[in-house]
């Protein structure tokens, strides 16, 4: 079985709105995946389904091939984008609380939550007030929370926008080894950067539909024009322009460089490869830079996103 | 099954770890009794202020007749003018003056009391009687009749009430009943809003707090429901136990001082009460005790679980509708309303008629069976009114909390939006 998870034309409506139009998703094992979407666009709706909260009005959710199960949410860890604890509850008895909810037994509990709260380095907690901790000492405990059952699927809602930037670094890392431990790992966010740097695969939700899906290397892969970013250094840079600008089509651009270099981005069409552009560039200049231009996930998702407004 | 199981102890252990749960039932039985005190003791102070009244009686007729008493004094003043008399008693600041004109015929008109203040309801039909009984005596003796041989012949009468399983009671032990009843009823009504209140408030601090997220991944919502109604209805029942055992301690406390011994005084054994110093007391005590008391303390039970699960499922579903708790109170009448309504028909239709049609429609009426019902139990209610009352009250319960758990279901994960009744009812269709 590839796909640990896969939800197949989820279609949900709340009174007149559609929140969800027949989107489908399937997340390989042992990945992580980006749910990608602006505010609104039905990321957290499609989370609370997979998380049961919320029931589809049509549509199926698989676990491991296997139509989802209510037992099954002890094998899924979910860390909600509004996420709290009890204020006037001790952090021990309700991290063990919410962790039999999800199936431990007590001492199971106990020796796991000991072992989290030495990874990080809080054993100190156990009996304080939730009150008394910070805003981002409460995090970790969630974070713990979500991941103590040991699930195959993690699913975070936007798991940096409460965290500050330590928590955030920390958290980032914990789901990576998370990730090397087997976990499957499917994380909502309108942050492109986070999604850049973490994910192999992702979807893009707007306004109740998925526009697009896949690995991430081969949507940017699809999205990239055959674009260069070059630097070239010349006699005379004003003639190398207009020469550059008969042959190709060129754009401007900006990058460091500690030499005089023009800085152009040259567009090839599709019989041209990037050895012909260098070919022709070095007879012309000396090539100080050169790149391909790689869309960003941001500039993907800004794309898709006003392409189908 | 299980996960209930946890909601339930984690939803008593909160509520029963709590400072104010702690103080309220050890203190609030201190407070009660400690009104009960001050009460008796104002009244005593009150009725033990001495008043002056003075006396101006042209016929000198009535004035050997108004004898002095503890709270009143008499003062003859009838030596004086009239406006001499009024001046003294306004300037000495006495508490009237009663003016009996010489010209009294039968139909006693221009009998006159002065005072500053308007007198007691009392005091003036003490007055009226005192006047009257002479006039009464004087009447008889014109006519020829003894009335030492009239008093004689008077007789006291009392009814003796006994219903057919061969109970007697008395007058006396209809008060009880009825205070009995009228206090179980308006418990349960305090409970329903203490307990009600607590799990709204818990469901609206899980909203609030956004910890309902994490547990609806792990719990269907109705079990959380479930779990905080139920939790928070066996802090109740702990609470009433509590008090129950409390008020049996001081009751056989009371039983052991007064000398009744309570296992052999069993079921109206008048004759061995009235040897007892203080009869009353001991035929009050005898009359508690005759009442159903297990089963009081048992339907109590029953019609609070019934009545306590009906109302918090609301109270938990206006929890889940609101932000905050300051938006519950458009919700919050509808809801105290047939409370309010069993209190009423309680105190005004069951005490007149305990076993009238207003009182047995409302003892079947759900929203105030528990309370009506709990009222009408002393006076004895039949078993199967008791069971039709019951039955529909459970079938609501089903009913209702199958609706609230529908809003509750949506309103936990709906924030910011202002919840009005058209939005519940769509609420339902979700």
């Amino acid at each position: 079985m590839e796909n640990l998870l896969v939800a197949e034309n989820i279609y949900k409506q709340f009174g007149n709105f559609t929140a969800l139009n027949n989107v489908s998703i399937a997340i390989p094992r042992g990945s992580i995946f980006g749910l990608l979407g602006p505010n609104g666009a039905g990321k957290t709706t499609l989370l609370r389904i997979i998380n049961q909260i919320t029931m589809p009005d049509r549509g199926q959710v698989y676990l491991d091939g296997k139509p989802l199960q209510p037992g099954d949410v002890a094998h899924i860890g979910y860390l909600p984008e509004e996420r709290g604890l009890y204020k006037s509850m001790r952090v021990g008895e309700q991290a063990l609380y919410l962790a039999r909810l999800k199936g431990l037994s007590k001492t199971e509990a106990e020796e796991r939550l000991k072992y989290w709260f030495d990874r990080l380095q809080i054993e100190g907690w156990w009996n304080k007030k939730i009150q008394e901790l910070s805003k981002g000492m409460a995090q970790k405990i969630q974070f713990i929370i979500t991941v103590l059952h040991q699930p195959k699927l993690l699913i975070f809602d936007e798991p940096f926008s409460g965290f500050d930037p330590v928590n955030a670094g920390l958290i980032k890392n914990e789901i990576l080894q998370l990730k090397e431990e087997g976990a499957t790992i499917l994380f909502s966010t309108h942050r492109m950067d986070s999604v850049e740097e973490l994910c192999d695969y992702m979807a893009l939700i707007h306004q109740s539909n998925k526009l697009l899906d896949g690995k991430v290397s081969e949507i940017k892969r699809a999205y990239k024009s055959n674009t260069y970013e070059v630097g070239l250094e010349s006699e005379n840079n004003m003639v190398l322009l207009n020469d550059l600008k008969e042959k190709f089509v060129v754009g401007n651009t900006n990058f460091k460089s500690i030499n005089d270099d023009l800085k152009v981005t040259i567009q090839l069409n599709n019989r041209e490869t990037p050895n012909q552009l260098l070919e022709y560039l070095i007879e012309k200049a000396r090539v100080n830079h050169f790149v391909e231009v790689i869309p960003s996930v941001n500039d993907i998702f800004i794309k898709t996103v006003t392409q189908n407004a | 099954m299980r996960n209930l199981k946890l909601i339930i102890q984690r939803e008593y252990l909160a509520r029963v770890r709590n400072k104010t749960f702690i103080i309220m039932t050890f203190l609030s039985p201190l407070i009660l009794i400690g009104m009960f005190a001050l009460i008796a003791y104002l009244s005593m102070l009150n009725s033990s202020e001495q008043r002056i009244i003075g006396l101006y009686d042209e016929t000198q007729m009535f004035t050997s007749e108004f004898k002095d008493q503890k709270e009143v004094q008499y003062l003859d003043l009838s030596g004086k003018s009239l406006e001499e008399a009024k001046k003294m008693v306004n300037e000495q600041e006495y508490y009237g003056l009663i003016y009996i004109p010489s010209n009294i015929g039968k139909d006693l008109e221009g009998i006159q009391f002065f005072g500053n203040e308007s007198p007691g309801l009392g005091t003036i039909q003490a007055i009226e009687k005192t006047i009257a009984d002479r006039l009464t005596r004087k009447e008889l003796i014109e006519r020829g009749i003894d009335v030492d041989q009239l008093n004689n012949a008077r007789t006291e009468v009392r009814i003796e009430i006994q219903n057919f399983s061969g109970e007697q009671t008395s007058k006396m032990s209809n008060y009880i009943k009825m205070f009995f009843g009228g206090a179980a009823g308006y418990l349960l009504m305090m409970f329903i809003i203490i307990y009600g209140n607590m799990v709204m408030r818990s469901v609206i601090e899980e909203k609030t707090n956004r910890i309902i997220e994490i547990i609806v991944s792990s719990v269907k919502p109705i079990q959380l429901m479930l779990g905080k109604v139920l939790g928070t209805s066996l802090a109740g029942i702990t609470q009433f136990s509590i008090w129950v055992l409390l008020a049996g301690v001081l009751a056989s406390l009371s039983f052991y001082i007064l000398g009744i011994d309570v296992f052999t005084v069993q079921k109206s054994q008048l004759g061995t009460v009235e040897q007892i110093a203080q009869p009353e007391i001991a035929q009050l005590m005898v009359d508690i005790l005759n009442l159903p008391i297990l089963s009081l303390v048992i339907f109590f039970l029953i019609y609070f679980i019934g009545g306590y699960f009906l109302y918090s499922a609301i109270y938990a579903a206006i929890g889940a509708a609101v932000d905050s708790e300051t938006d519950t109170q458009q919700f919050m009448f509808p809801v105290i309303l047939p409370l309010m309504l069993g209190i009423y028909v309680g105190f005004f239709s069951v005490i007149e008629n305990p076993h009238g049609s207003i009182s047995t429609i409302f003892s079947m009426i759900p929203l105030t069976s528990p309370i009506v019902m709990l009222m009408r139990i002393p006076f004895g209610v039949p078993w199967w009114e008791l069971a039709i009352s019951i039955a529909i009250l459970i079938v609501t319960n089903f009913a209702v909390v199958w609706l609230a758990a529908k809003i509750y279901r949506v309103g936990i994960l709906m924030y910011g939006k202002k919840a009005s009744y058209k939005e519940l009812f769509k609420w339902l269709k979700y």
